[in-house]
């Protein structure tokens, strides 16, 4: 379970903006939904305090019963490595590995034997349509397969939370639609929470639940189109 | 560390196999000239201290005096004392080999007394020869190395000087004790006769009576030493001869440590770019869980393998070097401290063992600032920023630091020479370094500011990115300083060297024509009726006699130089540096005495002369660059006055008018025949001591074309790794109506300053430290003075050179990085 309470950030010292203002949010395993809002509202901000890569500057983030705050930066990364999946807009595929090597990082991160990573990397690679591709190169691929393969690295080490920021942002609409459904597939699969911040009313469709971010809150959208 | 995430940083490595490449061969370079001096150097000493060894053989203390010797009367008295067991009387000669310019180590044995203290010098007599053979004046052994170097065999017949005549020998066996060695051993007695040393010793071997130790027995014996005579145990003797070359050594060894450090900085460069580059990767990387001191020692290990295979790499080379040299160089490289002997080379493990750290430990130096930087970046800001738009933090305007450095170093030439290596001078060095390092971002400021009256786009962008990423200017410009800096200060310094030297030989020189009875050695000399005759020699207006001998003025230090020659009173024929003293009773020290014991003009100076003390005043103090354990003048009428010694090696013939000093040389090889005197013009023998000089840098100098060569590659690195992190930039520029060559305009601006900052600190930076070379380096390693010379017009053409050339490396450079098509550019994600 993702508890976000009072969740509040604020930039350019005291005195300065304050973008996120006392956010609260509640989701439960296996939920996925979607957040929306207008540019510069606070969404990356936002993920970026759910994935520890952020300080609030109050309020709290926990996940599973784990306080965030308790934990400092190299417990924040091991948390991290363990319980996290994520996919970015600019798909971070590493040019010098081969696409089976970018999909266990993940498992490398959590110190696991070379074989049953790359078992663990085919299986994945396979279940996002790309099977027999593990000796491949990134530069081989086109944006929505590179995304693919980031959709596996998210998932490979079965992480309670995913989050995506903007992950169909580099793709044409029917590329998005597949990579979309991809990613809500695996999530729903893994039985992780999901959470995608997206700007595409499209996009946001495809989760369960659409949230819009306002200064100070998440609002419910019911399905207005 | 997880060893799977190797792949990830290790490719890294790969990916850029260009500059790694670079890296590792400045590293590589580094560690190859150090291993090669070390290897060499202790292969050398390693022979001649273990010649020294079997020379003192058993000895517990040895009684040595001047080059010139003393009076035997000691060996009686010494012979007899109840505190000494043992003793060896031994009478060393370099002696000449006639119509030869070679010379070998003669030494005098006393066969009955040698058994007990040096068994390795018995001569053993060849096949057939009677055991008295030994004691025949007309017989001598040769050492298996001597009858290898001259080309003798058991019977052959053995040509030396004495005086100015000829005398054969016949090689009656040989002295198996000193393999490895040049000498010939022969009977004492028929030493003293030939060479007119009646009544004279070199050396007095001893062995104390068991039980009694050494203080004791020096204490015992020390009363009975006559002025001029010491008692050393042979470690000290053998530390002497260590030490003397040990400076040498120690700045080449230095030269290889600034190849070192240029490779650090190389290391430094493509670490910083690489990590530039790679910025957006390590924020993703560090997202999805890796930690921040793992990043940084996974980057430090990028480093270290840079550093361990360029160690590697560098070993070999360096052995190969070494034997490359030993071969065409000798044990010195040249520089005439190990004559006589010959070397081998052993593989040491230990040696071999620290340079490779030391090469590691250069590669993680020049890891350690961008890993850090890398691992403090905040991977949330950087996976929004992305590309290269923020530089290296870390690297900003730091003038006060710079100021700092530049503040102890001038301490740091404070601090006195420690065991004869000046330490404070080379700490002064690096700091030097380290404050032009910190000034550039500074300098590169001031240089774009003067372009600002240029309004051209490309030259406003290329002033733009310079002032808003100040970090890539010290990155890319760090490499450029370096090296100029240091190529800088060696042009300063060895200039100066050179005309200081010119100068010497003109004021050391005086006369047209020089006559030596013998290169280096006692063998050959003139006596009183010689003298007359090379003064009587039509054309001759002048001669002037000189007479060399050693003295020594501590147990503590090698012999020093005594000179004796004709000398007005106030010396003004020396080179002289400083204050004056005028006195009845002159002596002229040089630099090396002053420096080495201590005198100043005024003080007394106690000479032994012909073993009794006689006090004399320093008058002045000369700069001499031949004789760097110190050399004394004093007027050669006083002289031989106190010494009752006639005899001259050297004699300087000032010519009549009209007389060339061919003709003059004619006639005394008429007079004297043509194979016992050496007849020098003075003009020749500056040439040749020029040319000499001349070599000897040349060794520098390549080392240096190399430390520019590298530093330019670091800039043709740098930028290139720039421009390919800037694709997207140049895509971008190209799209809003930059046209190709704006773009490499913008481009050659960028290196230009870069490189003009890099060069004018270089300049600054190696001016500070060439004078920290002549005023602290040389001054504490050599003891000499330079005066100081800067060659203009070649600086400011190199200076101008290294602009142009990085200059032009950042255009190439950048073309690579415009190949790609501008649309592709923009949209690639990296
Ligand atoms: N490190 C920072 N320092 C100062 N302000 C920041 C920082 N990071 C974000 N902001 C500000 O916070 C606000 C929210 O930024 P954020 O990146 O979260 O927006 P966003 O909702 O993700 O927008 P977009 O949809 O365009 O990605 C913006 O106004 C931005 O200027
Ligand atoms: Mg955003």
């Amino acid at each position: 379970m993702l508890e976000l309470s009072q969740l509040t950030r604020r930039f350019g010292g005291p005195g300065g903006r304050t973008v996120l203002d006392r956010v609260d949010l509640r989701l439960e395993a296996g939920e996925y939904v979607a957040i929306v809002g207008e540019s510069g509202v606070g969404k990356s901000t936002l993920l970026n305090l759910v994935a520890g890569l952020d300080r609030p500057d109050g309020g709290t983030v926990k996940l599973s019963g784990t306080d965030l705050s308790t934990l400092d930066d190299d417990g924040l990364t091991r948390w991290r490595r363990d319980r996290l999946g994520f996919v970015f807009q600019a798909f971070h595929v590493l040019p010098h590995l081969t696409l089976a090597q970018n999909v266990a990082l993940p498992l490398w991160l959590q110190g696991q034997q070379d074989a049953s990573s790359m078992r663990a990397a085919s299986e994945m690679l396979a279940a996002v349509g790309l099977a027999g591709r593990e000796a491949g190169w990134p530069r081989e691929l086109s944006g929505g397969e590179l995304q693919r393969v980031a959709i596996a690295r998210a998932l490979v080490h079965k992480p309670r939370l995913v989050l995506a920021d903007e992950p169909t942002g580099n793709l044409d609409p029917h590329r998005a639609g597949q990579v979309l459904a991809l990613l809500r597939e695996r999530v729903r699969a893994a039985g992780a929470i999901g959470i995608l911040v997206t700007h595409s009313h499209e996009a946001a469709a495809t989760a369960d639940r659409v949230l819009r971010l306002t200064g100070d809150a998440l609002v419910p959208v019911t399905n207005t189109q | 560390m997880r060893r799977a995430l190797a792949p990830v940083f290790l490719g890294s490595l790969g990916a850029r196999r260009l500059t790694t490449l670079l890296s590792i061969l400045a590293i590589a370079l580094g560690i190859a000239l150090g291993v090669a001096v070390q290897v060499i150097h202790d292969a050398a000493l390693d022979e001649f201290d273990h010649g020294m060894r079997t020379l003192s053989g058993e000895a517990d203390l040895q009684i040595v005096g001047p080059r010139g010797g003393f009076d035997d009367a000691l060996f009686e008295t010494v012979a007899l004392r109840p505190e000494v067991a043992a003793a060896s009387p031994l009478l060393e000669v370099d002696a000449r080999l006639f119509g030869d310019e070679r010379s070998l180590r003669l030494i005098g044995v006393d066969v009955f007394r040698l058994g007990e203290v040096q068994p390795a010098l018995m001569p053993q007599p060849g096949e057939g020869q009677g055991r008295l053979v030994t004691l025949t004046p007309d017989s001598v052994f040769l050492s298996p190395g001597a009858m290898q170097a001259l080309g003798l065999a058991l019977g052959g017949t053995l040509t030396l000087q004495a005086g100015l005549e000829p005398l054969a020998l016949k090689v009656a066996g040989g002295v198996p004790g000193m393999a490895g060695q040049q000498v010939a051993v022969m009977d004492i007695d028929a030493v003293q006769r030939h060479f007119g040393l009646r009544g004279r010793l070199s050396r007095i071997d001893l062995r104390l009576r068991e039980g009694l130790g050494l203080a004791a027995g020096r204490e015992a014996l020390a009363p009975l030493m006559p002025a001029g005579v010491q008692l050393l145990a042979p470690e000290t003797a053998r530390a002497q001869a260590a030490g003397l070359s040990r400076s040498y050594r120690v700045n080449l060894t230095m030269l290889a440590v600034i190849a070192l450090v240029t490779g650090g900085f190389l290391v430094f460069s493509t670490q910083a770019l690489s990590v530039v580059r790679r910025r957006t990767e390590f924020a993703f990387l560090r997202a999805i869980g890796l930690a921040r001191g793992e990043l940084m020692r996974w980057l430090l290990a990028e480093g270290a393998i840079v550093g361990v295979v360029g160690g590697l790499a560098g070993v070999a080379l360096g052995y190969g070097l070494a034997a490359a040299a030993l071969k065409l160089l000798g044990g010195d490289l040249g520089a005439g401290y190990f004559a006589g002997i010959s070397p081998r080379l052993a593989f040491e493990p230990a040696v071999a063992a620290v340079f490779l750290v030391l090469g590691v430990l250069a590669g993680m130096a020049g890891a350690w600032l961008p890993a850090r930087e890398a691992a403090e970046v905040s991977p949330a800001l950087a996976l929004k920023a992305g590309g290269d738009a923020t530089g290296l933090a870390g690297a900003r305007r730091h003038p006060g630091w710079a100021v700092g450095a530049a503040a102890l170093a001038a301490v740091a030439c404070l601090a006195p020479a420690w065991q004869g290596i000046p330490v404070g001078g080379y700490v002064a060095v690096a700091l030097l370094l380290a404050a032009g390092v910190f000034v550039l971002p500074q300098l590169a400021a001031n240089l774009s500011a003067l372009l600002a009256p240029l309004r051209a786009v490309p030259i406003a962008l290329a002033r733009a990115r310079l002032a808003a990423v100040p970090g890539h200017v010290v990155v890319a410009g760090a490499g450029v300083l370096a090296s100029a800096a240091l190529a800088v200060a060696m042009a300063i310094m060895v200039a100066s060297f050179r005309d200081s030297v010119d100068d010497w030989l003109a004021r050391i020189l005086p006369a047209e024509l020089y006559v030596r009875g013998a290169r280096a050695g006692s063998s050959g000399y003139f006596d009183a009726a010689a003298q007359a005759r090379i003064a009587g020699t039509p054309g001759v207006a002048r001669a002037d006699f000189i007479r060399h001998d050693t003295v020594r003025l501590s147990a503590d230090h090698p012999p020093v130089m005594l000179i004796a020659r004709s000398l007005s009173p106030d010396g003004r024929e020396l080179p002289l540096v400083g204050r004056q003293v005028k006195t009845s009773s002159p002596v002229w020290i040089s630099e090396a005495v002053a420096d080495l014991f201590g005198y100043a003009p005024g003080d007394t100076l106690r000479l032994p002369l012909a073993g009794s003390p006689h006090d004399f005043v320093v008058a002045g103090v000369w700069r001499d660059y031949a004789r760097q354990s110190g050399a004394i003048m004093i007027p050669i009428e006083r002289y031989r006055a106190l010494s009752g010694d006639p005899l001259a090696n050297d004699a300087a013939l000032h010519l009549a008018d009209g007389e060339t000093a061919s003709a003059v040389a004619a006639r005394l090889r008429e007079r004297f025949g043509a194979q016992t005197l050496e007849l020098a013009q003075a003009g020749e023998i500056r040439a040749v001591s020029l040319r000499i000089f001349d070599r000897t840098f040349a060794v520098t100098y390549l080392l240096e074309a190399v430390a520019v060569v590298i530093g330019l590659f670091g800039v043709a690195a740098s930028f290139a790794a720039l421009a390919a992190a800037r694709r997207r930039e140049f895509g971008m520029l190209r799209h809003i109506g930059l046209t190709r060559r704006q773009v490499g305009l913008m481009l050659a601006t960028e290196g230009a300053l870069t490189a003009g900052a890099g060069a004018l600190g270089g300049l600054a930076v190696g001016g500070a430290i060439s004078l920290v070379l002549i005023e602290v380096v040389n001054r504490q390693s050599f003891h000499w003075s330079m005066d100081i010379r800067i060659p203009f017009a070649s600086l400011a053409i190199f200076c101008l050179t290294l602009v142009l050339l990085a200059a032009l490396a950042a255009v190439l450079a950048g073309r690579q990085a415009m190949r790609q098509e501008a649309v592709m550019a923009v949209k690639e994600d990296w």
